[in-house]
Parts: structure tokens; C-alpha cells; sequence
């Protein structure tokens, strides 16, 4: 189907699945009870998951199929987001408009960008996409004002044309009038509250078109290319292959996925501010691919839900939290579990997760996904072994003679 | 007029005279063999033939087209393949993968942007790399991980990457280098089997010279960066300045 194989078709429908039931799987705790806080289930947060998703999707076919690791990406998610923004202003508040700009757009940076840094590989292709990435960031906060309403960020102001704005239409980002900060169904199942968002869905659509176009490229001769590439460049050059234009190619696609996902960001929240650009944002990337598992298809995605989550719900356990917690305990050492625990959440979220980080790269350099493989490989060897002693029985069964 | 033409070619590497004033004249569906002791210029003149370096002064023509300055993808494309000394495959992917490679580069050239179809769907070329596979005895081991396997296994596959190309010349680094003695004869035989099955000229570059006479139609003796003489096995094997040269470097 779809021109994937059985398994791959499997796959993505499991995929597509877990993506449209997303607001139920990441609400399984009741309202009020002490676990709530761990759901992950509102709009907000959401959203993010899938428009990261898409982001760390497109990086993985640059970095994972060909290695080459690039720390600028961040640059085409602020040029993504700059782009939608500036249609809301001239033309009105219908995404339509900006999302195809933002490809566009951030697909001629990163041909240029692409262009320049593709002719060095290792740390120096790093370096000069790091290099590009801040001079983009520099430039969004001072110099090019005009353009990106430097430190205030790029937003939406009464004073602005919006040519094509009708009386009747919504004032907030929305696609053909489905409006994206609304919920369309707000059901309760008992305690269980659960939230289905237009802007989640609008995302996740358009995550799972993103995880399947991936998943054509992994499977394409280009992807193999790519993957050869990683492997041994000198082989390539000598089988009558031009390396440069396919990394190229790879750097021009993951930088579209960045600018969708940067003009996603703006599509959920009209604002498009300069710090989305800065290194850190490039890093958070990079991260998100190694912990989920950098060249499979998942990791990336899974990487990025990751650190979502620990960015959103980690962040917000303080110290209250932790004595609601601890509280039957004796004060003392509810005050000792209190001090041990505290610099691990809230506030110190990075520490927990960095420690997680280093976890992965030293013991399952695949990331999350091949702690996956590892657990599913374990339970299947199980079965064999079952199903081993079962048969070996019946053999000895077979052979006793009967009584 | 050979397929291979390299005439008065002179390379230098700061004060050593790598290459100096070589001729070379390598004929159609012949097998050449190029050797020499340590240091007399063989993979420099090699390097100067695909792409990787540039000649100070000479020419290299392959049938009639001048090679200088092309990059090594363009050469290839051209129809000259290489086997590197330390067989250079793709190891992250698998025995068909790294067949399957080459039938594209030979079928699409050096670039081509194909995203959306898919790989087992090119029947043709599907078919052409299992050819090859059986022809050189690795069709079981299609699915493996080209990096897991051993050195005699990876030259062959190395082989079979660049023979799927039905290269018009096949250059050979040293094909035998690090071999046990079963392998090197897996080897030969090998070469022998290739040579029989299609119209290829081969150019070898070797130490062992067992492997030299088993194989080559013509040798040239290269020593010092100047080639002392060119000429069939036989004659060769007699030739006192070969001798001397060879035996020089054994006593010294």
C-alpha cells in the first residue's frame, strides 16, 4: 500500500494509531488524583510533541543517513517561523498561506547555507553551520529589525494591512476557519478529562504526511545513497558517485522539515521571536535524534517526545510538590528526601535529563529504540525457550512408552 | 593504440621524484601487470590514473579522452574501476546493498534524486546484482552485513561491486596484499574466472609475483619512478635488469 512493503505499511498504520490517540494515551491518570500531573494530554504540550516530532524527523535524514551532524538547524525553524508570521501580517490569519513560504523559504537557506558548509565534513561541517546558525540568530536581534521585530519578536499588530482579512474571519491563526487554539471535543469520562485540540490535530496530520515521506526516503535508492555515504565516502567517489549534490539534497530536505516545523510553531501561537534561532534550539535537535536513536525511523520522534515531556512536566514538580509527596514520611527525612530530590526536577529538569542522556550514549548507543529492540528481543526469546521445553516434552512424551 | 595511453608523465612530492618521464601503453582485453620493489612509484602512478592526483606533467588518455583533471567519480563514470588495497566497501550496509549501488551509479551516473521509488522495485538491476553475486559465490550471504564478514570475503565482494559495472579497465591495488596463500589462489582463480567470462582489460599492481605470473599477459618493471623495461612473463623473468633491481633491494 501506499508503495511500502506489508511491514512498513504495518508500521505506519501503527504509527498514524498512536499519533490520532495521542490526547487518550497521554491522560491515562484521573483528575485530582496525585498523579495528574504527569498527564501530558493538553493542547499545548501536544502540539509541541508532533511539531518536534516533525523537526527531529527531518533532521534524521540529514544526521542519521549521512552523518553529517549539523548544529545549525535551529536557523530554518526561526526562518520557518519568521515566514508564516510575516503572512499573518500582510495577508490574514489563514496558515495556508505561510506554511508553503516557510518551505520554501527555509529551503533556499539551507541550499545556500547547505552549499557552503557541504564542502567541508566532521567537526568543520559543524562548526560552519553552528557558525551560520548564530550569525542568523545575531542578525534576527539587531540588524535585521525591520524584518524580525528584533528582541520583541515578530508579531501581529493592529496597525497592520492584512489585505485579505474578512469581517467574519477569526483573529487568531486558522485554517480555513477551523480555528487552531479551539478544542472541537471536550469529553470526561469519569475523572478522565480529555482534550482534542484543532492545532493538535492540524499538526499531527501534517506530522504523519512528514513520518511518511521519511519513511519513502529511508526505503529509496536515494536513502541507500545517503546511508552509503555515512559509510565510505571514498568507496562512493570511486563507484562513479557524486557525494556533493546528495548530501546536498539531504541538507535542503531536513532544512524544509525544519521550516515547516518552525512555521508550525507560529501556526499554533502567531509569534516568532529571534531566541528560536539560537544554539541551544540547534542543540536540542541533536539531542533529541541521538536519545531517541539517531537513522531509525521512530527514534527521532520518540527522542523529541522525551525531552518534551521532561521540558514540561519535570520542570513543574517544585518543592510543594515533593513534601506532598514525601509527607508521610517523618519530618526529618522528609526534609533529607525533599533536599536529595529537589535538584532533579523542577528547576534542575536539565540535570535529570542530562543524566538520562549520558545513560543512553553509554549503554544503548542505538538510543530509546534499541532499548526497544533489546526488550522485545528479550521477551521473544522467552517464547522460543517456552515453546522449546513444550516441544521437548512432548518428544519425551512420545517416546515413553505407553503404560 | 591502447585503451590506456600514459605518456611522459612526471610527478613530484617536494624534493622526491615520485613519477619521472613514465610511458605506459596499456592494450585492449589484455591483462597488464605493474610491479617494482617498496617505493618505486607504482600507487602514485595509480593515483594519477583515477583521479586522486594530478600529474605535474604528462598525459593520461583513456580510449582517446584525456583523464587530468577529472574528479574520481568522473573517471569512473568514463568505465575505469578501482580495487583498493584494504578492500573499501560499504560496511554498514548489506551484500546486496553494496551491489546495488553501482547498478545505479552505472544506470542513473554520478547523481539522480531518487526519493520515492524503491529499492526491491528495480527488477532489472535486482536481478543483474544477484548475477553477479552468483557469479562470484556470495549469493547466500546477500543479506549480511557487508562489515561482518572476512578479508577474502570483502575483496570478492569488492570484485563483484566493480565488475557489476562492466568497467572497460579494472584497476587492482596490490589484490592480494595481506592474503594467506589459499586466499591469494581464491584470488587468481577468481581473476582468471573474470577474465574468461568477458571482454576486460585489467591493470594489477602486485609484490607477489606468483600472483604476476599466474596472471598477467604483459608486465612493466617499474623502479625509481622510471619503468626499466616492458615485456611478457617470460621474457621478463630472465631480464638481468629486473633481476637486478629485485635482487638489489633483497640484498640492500
Amino acid at each position: 500500500m501506499l508503495g511500502l512493503n506489508s511491514k512498513d505499511t504495518k508500521f505506519l498504520l501503527i504509527v498514524i494509531f498512536l499519533t490520532l490517540a495521542t490526547p487518550i494515551l497521554l491522560q491515562p491518570f484521573p483528575e485530582g488524583s496525585g498523579m495528574a500531573q504527569f498527564n501530558a494530554g493538553y493542547p499545548d504540550l501536544m502540539q509541541r510533541f508532533a511539531i518536534y516530532g516533525i523537526f527531529a524527523i527531518g533532521f534524521n535524514i540529514l544526521f542519521g543517513l549521512t552523518g553529517y551532524l549539523s548544529f545549525g538547524h535551529a536557523a530554518f525553524l526561526g526562518i520557518g517561523s519568521y515566514s508564516v508570521v510575516w503572512m499573518y501580517k500582510l495577508l490574514d490569519y489563514n496558515v495556508i498561506w505561510g506554511l508553503p513560504l516557510a518551505i520554501i523559504t527555509s529551503g533556499i537557506f539551507a541550499l545556500a547555507i547547505g552549499f557552503i558548509s557541504l564542502r567541508r565534513s566532521g567537526i568543520y561541517f559543524s562548526i560552519l553551520t553552528l557558525a551560520f546558525a548564530q550569525m542568523s540568530f545575531a542578525l534576527a536581534y539587531s540588524v535585521l529589525t525591520p524584518l524580525t521585530n528584533g528582541e520583541t519578536g515578530l508579531q501581529v499588530y493592529r496597525s497592520d494591512k492584512q489585505v485579505l482579512l474578512g469581517a467574519t474571519e477569526p483573529t487568531s491563526p486558522h485554517f480555513f476557519g477551523i480555528v487552531m487554539r479551539e478544542n472541537f471535543w471536550e469529553p470526561s469520562v469519569g475523572n478522565w478529562q480529555f482534550t482534542f485540540n484543532n492545532g493538535y490535530y492540524f499538526c499531527a496530520i501534517i506530522a504523519i504526511l512528514a513520518f511518511y515521506l521519511s519513511l519513502r526516503i529511508f526505503r529509496s535508492p536515494f536513502g541507500m545513497m545517503l546511508r552509503a555515504i555515512k559509510s565510505n565516502q571514498q568507496r562512493m567517489n570511486y563507484t562513479g558517485l557524486n557525494s556533493r549534490p546528495y548530501t546536498l539534497a539531504a541538507f535542503v530536505i531536513s532544512g524544509m522539515y525544519a521550516g515547516l516545523a518552525g512555521g508550525l510553531l507560529a501556526s499554533m501561537d502567531p509569534l516568532a521571536g529571534a531566541e528560536r534561532m539560537q544554539w541551544t534550539a540547534s542543540g536540542e535537535v541533536v539531542l533529541m535524534t541521538i536519545l531517541g536513536g539517531a537513522g531509525t525511523l521512530l527514534g527521532p520522534v520518540l527522542g523529541a517526545g522525551f525531552i518534551k515531556y521532561f521540558e514540561n512536566i519535570f520542570s513543574k514538580i517544585n518543592d510543594n510538590v515533593l513534601h506532598t509527596w514525601f509527607g508521610f514520611l517523618p519530618d526529618g527525612i522528609e526534609d533529607f528526601m525533599v533536599t536529595i530530590v529537589h535538584p532533579f526536577v523542577g528547576k534542575g529538569w536539565h540535570l535529570t535529563l542530562g543524566l538520562l542522556f549520558m545513560a543512553v550514549v553509554i549503554f544503548l548507543p542505538g538510543g530509546l529504540v534499541e532499548l526497544g529492540q533489546r526488550v522485545g528481543r528479550l521477551f521473544r526469546r522467552r517464547d522460543i525457550n517456552s515453546a522449546d521445553a513444550e516441544a521437548k516434552a512432548a518428544k519425551q512424551r512420545a517416546n515413553t512408552p505407553a503404560e | 593504440m591502447g585503451i590506456l595511453e600514459v605518456k611522459g608523465v612526471n610527478k613530484r612530492f617536494g624534493g622526491l621524484q615520485a613519477l619521472g618521464n613514465v610511458n605506459l601503453s596499456v592494450t585492449e582485453n589484455t591483462v597488464h601487470a605493474i610491479i617494482g620493489p617498496n617505493g618505486a612509484g607504482k600507487s602514485t602512478l595509480l593515483n594519477c590514473l583515477v583521479g586522486k592526483l594530478i600529474p605535474d606533467t604528462g598525459s593520461v588518455m583513456f580510449d582517446g579522452q584525456s583523464v587530468l583533471g577529472r574528479k574520481p567519480h568522473e573517471i569512473n563514470q568514463m568505465g575505469i574501476s578501482r580495487v583498493f588495497q584494504t578492500p573499501e566497501i560499504f560496511g554498514d550496509l548489506t551484500v546486496m546493498e553494496n551491489v546495488m549501488i553501482p547498478c545505479f551509479a552505472k544506470r542513473d551516473g554520478s547523481f539522480r534524486l531518487h526519493a520515492f521509488e524503491s529499492v526491491p522495485n528495480e527488477k532489472e538491476l535486482v536481478e543483474k546484482a544477484e548475477q553477479i553475486l552468483i557469479d562470484v559465490n556470495m549469493i547466500d550471504q546477500r543479506n549480511q552485513h557487508a562489515a561482518s564478514m572476512s578479508r577474502g570475503d570483502k575483496r570478492r565482494l569488492e570484485m563483484a561491486m566493480c565488475l557489476v559495472q562492466e568497467p572497460r579497465l579494472l584497476l587492482l591495488d596490490e589484490p592480494t596484499a595481506g592474503m594467506a596463500r589459499a586466499d591469494t589462489n581464491n584470488t587468481i582463480d577468481l581473476l582468471k574466472e573474470i577474465k574468461a567470462k568477458r571482454d576486460i582489460t585489467m591493470a594489477i599492481i602486485e609484490h607477489d609475483m606468483h600472483v604476476v605470473f599466474s596472471l598477467a599477459e604483459r608486465i612493466t618493471v617499474l623502479a625509481q619512478g622510471t619503468p626499466l623495461v616492458e615485456d611478457t612473463p617470460e621474457n621478463i623473468k630472465g631480464h638481468p635488469k629486473v633481476q637486478e633491481a629485485y635482487l638489489g633491494q633483497a640484498h640492500g
